[in-house]
């Protein structure tokens, strides 16, 4: 079975799928004994109780525990258990019964704001589980048998891969979803290894033996043991043999950097031995808040980040890309037709002085005192005109390095131009992909256009790596597509000379830099570039 | 019929975490108990995590303890406390 694979480890497995979402119950008139459809009911509350409780009691993690175990109290709710009863004495099925009850209380906490947004999404999942219950349906959400095993879905959501367990959880394969879907980005942040957009998934069932193949984009049902024998054993290398920096068989350094969103992101980038920050996102500290933080807290936040990092580190951090599709409260929103096409990154930066001017003092304050060599970036980036006023700002307050991102293809095109007016360009190959294929990250139905591997894509980075090489200047990626072990090998041969990425992913990139020459490096990227379509792309740069 | 005011001290109000361990308690204390909001109508079960939930009681803001049975007193006495204490 084909697919899209995600990182470069094989492993075998038991398949568990995915525990479908119910349907909403049809509202028919019950035609169960009274008596017996309440207990129903209350058996299928009592049910979903106890395994919430269960959960919450096994679970390591203090915030995820309290959810829980509030999520069995909505279960055990005798006031919603009073309603529910009613409602099946004046007819209503269990399901239903359960299904309108706990609506009539979504309603409520819905109305009453953001407070309870949060608990709002628990109640659903509660009446998931209920409606489940009281159907004898398996229970939707991610399974836990208690055993080691390669979770199956359609696809998964962001709220079902927030508890994925590495440990038990040992590969992932989804039908739908591409290369930057949800789950690619978790499995390549988590090192899981997966197999995306693989259709014939469909055709699994729980208890198959599987072998996840991501370096071949493949899944084979019952492997025979020699087959998993020789899977396993090659891409199972001994990490010790390729600590250290990254870089090519023939010794050519490429910077392997991690992708950070604040302090609690540095402990892991350390460990997976990252090189610095290729992309520090400073959104986190701005989302959810009414107004902008105060000058002293930024320093305090990006002091963390700094300091994890030594001397010869590079940390680069990004100037606030937020505005039209993620927007903030203070930066006055103004309906627009087309938001990722809007006032978004520096257009909006530029649109609130203020905000830039105190996040640029707030940075050059923290890097002061701190050993890392700290590089400012501006998102979404144009032209050369934005390019030389974002230096000249960062200069105003002392910041010596300076660079923007790479996403809007015209700054592809126009890499020359710009790199005269900054000291580093980064690619943010997941936004560049969007805009050059005019596909939505997040649609679903376009995985073809949404595969970093595709030409049209490539050959825009192509252009940046040969600016990059005429002026001397460093050429980073910092999207999902630096965290592919086999397309970093192409990205070097456009001229990239630094991949940033999730922790996780940084130690299979290492390995897979580490096993090819510079020039096997150009070879393969000249062959992906001149492909026709991303699979043709992929084709070739599998092929040493 | 026993009756507490409290003013609510933790700083999420009567949300999430707080809730949780207001609805355990009056669960515990084995008799009936209500909670209203000073100012609203309605009391909700205290022993209901939806009820409490719904009624979006904030910090600050003042609520109204019922309790009917034995110990009601030291029971709304618990609950009260319980509320009035800001937050560890």
């Amino acid at each position: 079975m084909s697919g899209v694979g995600i990182g470069d480890r094989a492993v075998a497995g038991p398949v568990v799928r995915m525990g479908a979402a119910v349907p909403e119950p049809d509202d028919v008139p019950r035609t169960v004994d009274v008596d017996v459809e309440s207990t129903r009911a209350v058996d299928a509350l009592a049910e979903v109780a106890a395994e919430l409780r269960r959960r919450a009691q096994h679970s390591r993690d203090a915030d995820a525990r309290d959810v829980l175990e509030a999520q069995a109290m909505m279960a055990e709710d005798p006031t919603l258990r009073d309603e529910i009863t009613s409602a099946v004495r004046a007819g209503k099925t269990a399901a239903r019964g359960i299904f309108e009850a706990y609506g009539r209380y979504r309603e409520m906490l819905a109305a009453a704001g953001p407070y309870l947004a949060a608990r709002v999404a628990d109640l659903d999942d509660v009446r998931q589980r209920a409606v489940a219950a009281s159907l004898g349906v398996t229970v939707p959400g991610v399974p836990s048998p208690g055993y080691p095993f390669v979770l199956v879905a359609t696809d998964l959501a962001p709220a079902d891969t927030a508890t994925l367990d590495p440990a038990l959880v040992r590969a992932l394969i989804t039908e739908q979803g591409g290369p930057t879907s949800h789950t690619a980005v978790l499995a390549r942040a988590r090192d899981i290894p997966a197999v995306v957009g693989c259709a014939d998934a469909a055709l699994l069932v729980d208890g198959d033996a599987v072998l996840v193949d991501p370096a071949h984009s493949l899944v084979v049902r019952d492997p025979d043991a020699s087959l998993v024998a020789a899977a396993t054993e090659v891409s199972g290398s001994d990490d010790a043999a390729f600590a250290g920096p990254g870089r090519t068989a023939d010794g050519v350094a490429v910077a392997l950097l991690a992708n950070v969103g604040g302090p609690d992101d540095v402990g892991a980038a350390v460990r997976a031995g990252a090189e610095g920050v290729g992309l520090y996102r400073t959104e986190l500290l701005f989302l959810d808040a009414d107004a902008a933080p105060e000058r002293g807290a930024q320093v305090q936040a990006y002091q963390q980040v700094f300091r994890g990092f030594s001397e010869g580190q590079r940390v680069v951090i990004r100037v606030l890309d937020a505005g039209a599709d993620k927007p903030l409260a203070f930066l006055d929103p103004q309906p627009e037709p087309n938001p990722a096409l809007g006032v978004r990154g520096l257009r909006a930066l530029r649109a609130h002085p203020r905000i830039l001017e105190t996040q640029l003092a707030a940075i050059a304050e923290a890097a002061k005192h701190s050993a890392a060599d700290v590089w400012v970036m501006a998102p979404m980036v144009a032209e050369p005109a934005e390019a030389s006023w974002f230096r000249e700002r960062c200069q105003a307050h002392g910041l010596s390095v300076s660079g923007v991102m790479v996403e809007v293809p015209s700054a592809a095109m126009l890499a020359p131009e710009i790199l005269a007016e900054a000291d580093f360009v980064s690619i943010g190959t997941n936004d560049l992909a969007q805009y050059a294929l005019a596909a939505d990250r997040q649609a679903s139905g376009l995985p073809t256009l949404q595969d970093p591997w595709h030409p049209g894509l490539l050959r825009l980075i192509a252009l940046v790596g040969a600016a990059g090489a005429s002026a001397g200047k460093p050429v980073g990626v910092c999207g999902e597509a630096a965290a592919d072990p086999m397309l970093a090998r192409v990205l070097v041969g456009l001229g990239v000379t630094s991949l940033s990425m999730a922790p996780g992913a940084i130690a299979g990139v290492r390995r897979s830099l580490a096993a090819v020459t510079f020039e096997e490096c150009r070879a393969l990227a000249g062959k992906a570039r001149a492909a026709g379509s991303a699979a043709q792309a992929r084709s070739a740069g599998a092929a040493v | 019929m026993p009756v507490r005011h409290v003013a609510v001290a933790g700083a999420e109000g009567l949300h999430a975490r707080p809730a949780a361990l207001f609805v355990k308690a009056a669960t515990d204390a084995g008799i009936a108990v209500t909670i209203g909001k000073v100012g609203s109508d309605g009391h909700a079960d205290a022993r209901s995590i939806l009820a409490v939930l719904a009624l979006d009681v904030r910090h600050g803001d003042e609520v109204v303890l019922r309790a009917d049975g034995d110990d009601a007193d030291a029971a709304l006495d618990r609950l009260a406390a319980l509320l009035g204490e800001p937050d560890a």
